[in-house]
């Protein structure tokens, strides 16, 4: 019962001193709004670069030409073989049959060359499509695929895969690092904030802890308000971050550079979970900005 | 039975002026002190390492079984809930009313709301300032002001009420109504330690009076006056 009243009190207090310090609460919370809206920013954005990573990744495909002796038996064996290296997502067979008619769907010009074409003198050789599991060891894969008899060429664009891979790896590190930086940069920011909306109230913390307030408990209302600064403080992030990113994604239409592989995240959940971060970060540095500020004024 | 014992305190500041050396006083429950001396004698330094705003470097100082000298910053307020404090400034929240800067100190402690508004209108009755409940400290004159701080500071019902200079702000009429308030207090049990100047109070009270010079205890009366010390 004594606990629940003095919670409740600790509530009523912050919730009454965020609106009688009003233009100070002000400032902590422009702050706290101001570097939530660049910390979803990063967010957006880092999210994006590593979809497009995990996107493009996702389409490294690796093409097996066979040997133009190759039989039917051949083909059954190979496949076999490539499905024992143990990376494969998807492997598919295209005959060169199959080969030939797509090819010659595709336009006019090819579909007369090609109809000329009987079995025989079809130049274009059966293959195999292989989606592998995990694309850091492709090229290892490959090597092995190369080794199986009856197999003429291996392809999958070495050098563009691993560039790109090396490069989605740095783009990650490094937003990874931005984000982690600009919370800590805000963290500081918040504290110093608090420290003076907390400095016009030194007076009230010396008075508190004459008349024998725990240090715990003049603390825990200055967090409760902490708190309160950093809900109120991500509410326009959270607003941004909702409908800009909605705008954004239907202004493009989905994908930028009109590229397949340039998808943006569909908003629904990533706006939501992309929120309700900004509002666990906006919270955790509120209270912890508060903490931090009303330390100093319990020494001795 | 003694409420404080202070033994061989000694206090430097870090500019390495002295303010107290090698003190020694005991004080016994229900007693009524003053604690006269020149400005910078030590007197402040005294009253203030009571409360434990200031450290003693040396000695030691026992108030009702706790160890203030030894007190972690952590744990002062188990010191600060057993004592009440009174004031030169006053020391009041104005953007709180009467009754809730009275209030202030027992909802720290956890009572339940009829307690506390039974008990604030019972202490602000003693001090004669229950129609000013709904008033704001600065509607409110010199003396009524210190009258709330009083209330404060004796709503606990604490054993010692420890007063620097009560009536240092205020003009002889209101200073001496403060001490009939304070007489009051001292009658119904409460040890009372008054740090002071005003000769006038000292004289009228007749009760012991403590005179610090130097940092050192230079004189210690049952019954003392002011005025045959030289200042």
């Amino acid at each position: 019962m004594r606990g629940i009243r003095t919670i409740r009190r600790y509530f009523r207090d912050a919730a009454k001193s965020v609106v009688r310090n009003f233009s100070l609460s002000l400032a902590s919370i422009s702050c706290i709004t101001i570097t939530l809206i660049v910390v979803a920013f990063s967010i957006v954005l880092s999210y994006n670069v590593e979809n497009f990573a995990e996107s493009i990744r996702k389409d490294v495909t690796i093409i097996i030409f066979l040997d133009s002796d190759a039989t039917t038996e051949d083909a059954s064996r190979i496949e076999k073989e490539i499905k024992s290296t143990g990376n494969v997502e998807k492997l598919t067979f295209k005959s060169k049959k199959q080969q030939a008619e797509e090819t010659a769907n595709e336009n006019e010009i090819f579909k007369t060359i090609i109809n000329e074409w009987t079995d025989e003198t079809n130049p274009l050789l059966d293959s195999f499509e292989l989606k592998v599991k995990d694309v850091e060891i492709i090229k290892n894969t490959a090597n092995k695929i190369k080794e199986i008899k009856k197999v003429n060429t291996v392809s999958y664009g070495e050098e563009l895969v691993d560039k790109l891979i090396t490069i989605f790896n740095v783009v990650k590190k490094i937003s990874i690092a931005a984000v982690v930086a600009l919370i800590v940069v805000t963290a500081f920011l918040i504290t110093n904030t608090i420290k003076l909306a907390i400095y016009a109230r030194k007076r009230e913390i010396e008075i508190m802890r004459l008349v024998g307030a725990s240090n715990l408990s003049i603390k825990i209302p200055f967090v409760i308000e902490g708190l309160f600064l950093g809900l109120l403080g991500s509410i326009v992030p959270v607003l941004i971050t909702i409908y800009g990113y909605i705008g954004l994604y239907d202004f493009f239409g989905g994908k930028l550079f009109n590229s397949a592989l340039a998808k943006l995240i569909t908003p629904n959940p990533f706006i939501y979970l992309s929120s309700l971060l900004l509002v666990i970060i906006g919270i955790l540095v509120g209270m912890f900005g508060s903490w931090q500020a009303v330390r100093k004024y319990l020494k001795i | 039975m003694e409420l404080i014992r202070i033994e061989n305190v000694q206090k430097t500041y870090k500019n390495g002026v002295v303010a107290l050396y090698d003190f020694n006083l005991t004080i016994k429950k229900g007693e009524f002190v003053f604690v006269i001396g020149a400005s910078g004698s030590g007197k402040s330094t005294l009253i203030k390492m009571l409360y434990r705003e200031e450290k003693p470097e040396k000695g030691s100082i026992i108030i009702g079984g706790i160890n203030v000298a030894k007190l972690k910053n952590r744990k002062v307020y188990i010191l600060r809930r057993k004592i009440g404090v009174v004031f030169q400034d006053f020391k009041l929240l104005p953007k709180l009313t009467v009754f809730e800067n009275v209030a202030f100190a027992l909802e720290l402690f956890g009572y339940d709301k009829q307690s506390i508004q039974r008990r604030v209108i019972e202490v602000l009755d003693l001090v004669g300032l229950k129609n000013k409940i709904r008033q704001y400290p600065d509607q409110l004159s010199g003396g009524e002001q210190q009258r709330v701080v009083i209330a404060r500071a004796i709503a606990n019902n604490p054993k010692l009420l420890i007063c620097d200079e009560p009536t240092g702000n205020l003009d002889p009429d209101t200073s001496m109504e403060i001490m009939h308030v304070l007489e009051n207090i001292n009658r119904l049990g409460t040890t009372i330690i008054m740090a002071t100047h005003d000769r006038e109070i000292v004289n009228k009270l007749q009760k012991r009076v403590i005179l610090i010079e130097q940092g050192r205890l230079k004189k210690d009366f049952e019954k003392g006056t002011y005025y045959n010390e030289r200042y």
